[in-house]
């Protein structure tokens, strides 16, 4: 099983890099994980990241792509509630690199 | 973000020069034991895996005639050879469907046939080794089962039939591939390759409904396990989940609450999609499938309607009937099952449904036909319909409709280079060379008449093109659904209800 270090802890991935345990996420982690994906945080990309984390927390599946947009809009104004714009914050994709570096699963399927 | 190699878009799809092993280095990730043993396979390589592996080629063979008659009947005329969009991106000589077929024809003659027994070096016998086990992990997951060579081999050999069987005898000795097996126990555990449970999906309709509401001012449903709806509403999942999914199933709402027809999605069967079929495993096939049937039985409703997912298509059309009928309990006024496209066309024909192509006056539209709609199914009444339906609802949403090049279109379509269990991150290096041809042939109309959207029939294709089309400088946006176009062209309110 891959995995990374961080602060001498061992953070346990599968094999595209998305942590296995949710439970090990953690804002340092977050950080590594968008360095490697080459994502620098502004807090635009922290607000993705909770909304992603809370909702996931309540479905146990990452929101569709459309409700990520409304609530961005919502929380952060509505020129940037749209995908544009969260493509510009996650260029490998809102579904995929942002749930990556929120430590949620890999979404599956045709997608 | 990792960088990949992407091809340089020629004016015309040339066939490549040979290379050797080009794409051997980009194996698929293996299936774990928690993926494998729900499904019926071992939890790892079995010990005796080559012996195990021999007795399977030999028990589907006998299963199987349509196998043993590939295995015997190629003459090596090369007419597929330059047919794949495999072959063409990458110019490996084994994604030659010829050459991969090899694979299992050289390993069927070491076993198999006389000669192949006494003499394997004088009619290219080939062991079943560790390193022909190898060729078989790389390349039978280098095939989209497209079934485009099939077109054109004048033995009318199913590669993709062979394929399907090599990943059966993989899976049966404990080499799976680890996206169609995760995919295949989602479907099993919660209901769809997605994986989202009911109360997203509730959470999700419920969006979508308030969200067509903001947006036109009516009232549109997406209910959810409703008994006795009149129809069953079959989509792909990725439709509760991604753009430009999510357009065309806002589409086929507008259709239904405009044509007045009850209908219902289910919780327990919101996938349409059978990776069953990727995998060539009937069990699994039929295990899938049934799950439709049965929601049906139990909401009680009269009609099956699939939304817009390519293989979904082939299955319900050509399968379901064998692996889980008879649908004797559906209403036998209507076609089991029925496409979105053929139920939306019907209504138009009918004049149920005004469609205002003005709303869609920013698009030069054009088609992208999927593969396994047009080449290993039909819609409607009429031979070709497939191709028809599809493209009477797109001029009948628009003003501006083109066809790409002839040689990629209907039943010579290019794979969007993402089928058939291919549409995953690790083989991204196959996805994108393998989208050359379509892309070609896009960036021809794109150039020439000004196209800006490319509609389509197929959840798989509308992902790919989605990752794969800005690789090429082609924007995101120019992807969409066929119900993309009726969702932004179909008036709602002034008249309703058909019957």
């Amino acid at each position: 099983m891959p995995s990374f270090e961080l602060k001498g802890q061992t953070y346990e991935t599968d094999e595209d890099g998305y942590l296995v345990n949710l439970s090990d996420w953690n804002d340092d982690v977050a950080k590594h994980l968008a360095e490697v994906e080459g994502v620098e945080m502004s807090e635009s990309h922290w607000e993705v990241i909770s909304f992603l984390r809370e909702y996931y927390d309540e479905y146990k599946i990452a929101p569709m792509i459309r409700i990520l947009t409304k609530a961005i809009g919502k929380k952060l104004g509505k020129d940037k509630g749209n995908t544009k714009y969260l493509y510009d914050l996650y260029p490998g994709g809102p579904a995929k690199q942002a749930c990556k570096i929120a430590g949620l699963p890999k979404p599956t399927g045709c997608v | 973000m990792a960088d990949y190699a992407v091809p340089e878009i020629q004016a015309d799809i040339k066939t490549p020069a040979l290379a050797v092993g080009t794409m051997a280095h980009l194996t698929p990730y293996p299936a774990v034991e928690k993926h494998m043993v729900p499904l019926g396979f071992p939890d790892q390589r079995v010990s005796n895996w080559q012996e195990k592996g021999i007795e399977k080629l030999g028990e589907m063979l006998k299963k199987y005639r349509s196998l043993q008659v590939y295995m015997d009947i190629c003459v090596k005329c090369g007419a597929c050879a330059d047919k794949c969009h495999y072959y063409l991106g990458t110019r490996d000589a084994h994604n030659m469907p010829v050459q991969r077929a090899e694979l299992m024809r050289s390993v069927y003659r070491r076993y198999f046939t006389p000669a192949g027994k006494l003499l394997p070096g004088v009619v290219r016998a080939h062991d079943f080794d560790e390193e022909m086990l190898n060729k078989w992990i790389t390349y039978f997951h280098q095939c989209s089962q497209c079934r485009r060579c099939s077109v054109f081999c004048p033995y009318g050999i199913d590669t993709a039939e062979i394929t399907m069987a090599a990943r059966e005898i993989m899976d049966a000795i404990g080499v799976g591939h680890k996206y169609s097996t995760e995919i295949i126990c989602k479907v099993h555990d919660v209901g769809n390759n997605l994986g989202i449970p009911k109360p997203a999906l509730q959470g999700t309709l419920a969006f979508l409904e308030s969200d067509i509401l903001e947006n036109s001012g009516h009232e549109v449903r997406l209910p959810l396990d409703e008994e006795g709806a009149e129809v069953l509403l079959v989509a792909p999942s990725a439709d509760f989940f991604s753009e430009p999914h999510i357009q065309s199933l806002m589409g086929y709402a507008k259709v239904f609450h405009q044509a007045g027809i009850r209908y219902t999605i289910s919780s327990v069967a919101a996938e349409a999609a059978n990776f069953g079929m990727f995998i060539g495993s009937f069990d699994q096939k039929q295990k899938i499938a049934k799950r439709i049937a049965d929601e049906a039985r139990a909401l009680k409703v009269k009609r099956i309607v699939v939304g817009e997912c390519g293989h979904a298509w082939r299955v319900a059309y050509s399968f379901w009937n064998t692996l889980n009928g008879p649908f004797d309990f559906l209403d036998p006024r209507y076609p089991v099952p029925q496409h979105i496209c053929e139920f939306t066309h019907q209504l138009i024909q009918r004049g149920a449904l005004t469609l205002d192509k003005e709303a869609n006056d920013d698009y030069v539209v054009t088609m992208h036909d999927s593969c396994n709609v047009a080449r290993a199914s039909r819609m409607g009444e009429k031979p070709g319909g497939q191709f028809e339906i599809p493209r009477d609802l797109i001029r009948a949403s628009c003003h501006h409709f083109v066809e790409m090049h002839p040689e990629t279109t209907h039943e010579k379509t290019f794979c969007c280079g993402g089928g058939g269990g291919t549409l995953t991150d690790e083989l991204m290096d196959l996805r994108i060379q393998g989208a050359m041809p379509r892309v070609t042939a896009l960036t021809q109309v794109m150039k020439q008449n000004k196209v800006n959207l490319m509609a389509m029939v197929c959840a798989i294709c509308k992902a790919q093109f989605s990752k794969i089309l800005p690789m090429y400088h082609i924007p995101m946006e120019t992807v969409a659904g066929v119900h993309q176009l009726v969702s932004n062209a179909v008036q709602l309110g002034a008249k309703k209800g058909i019957v």
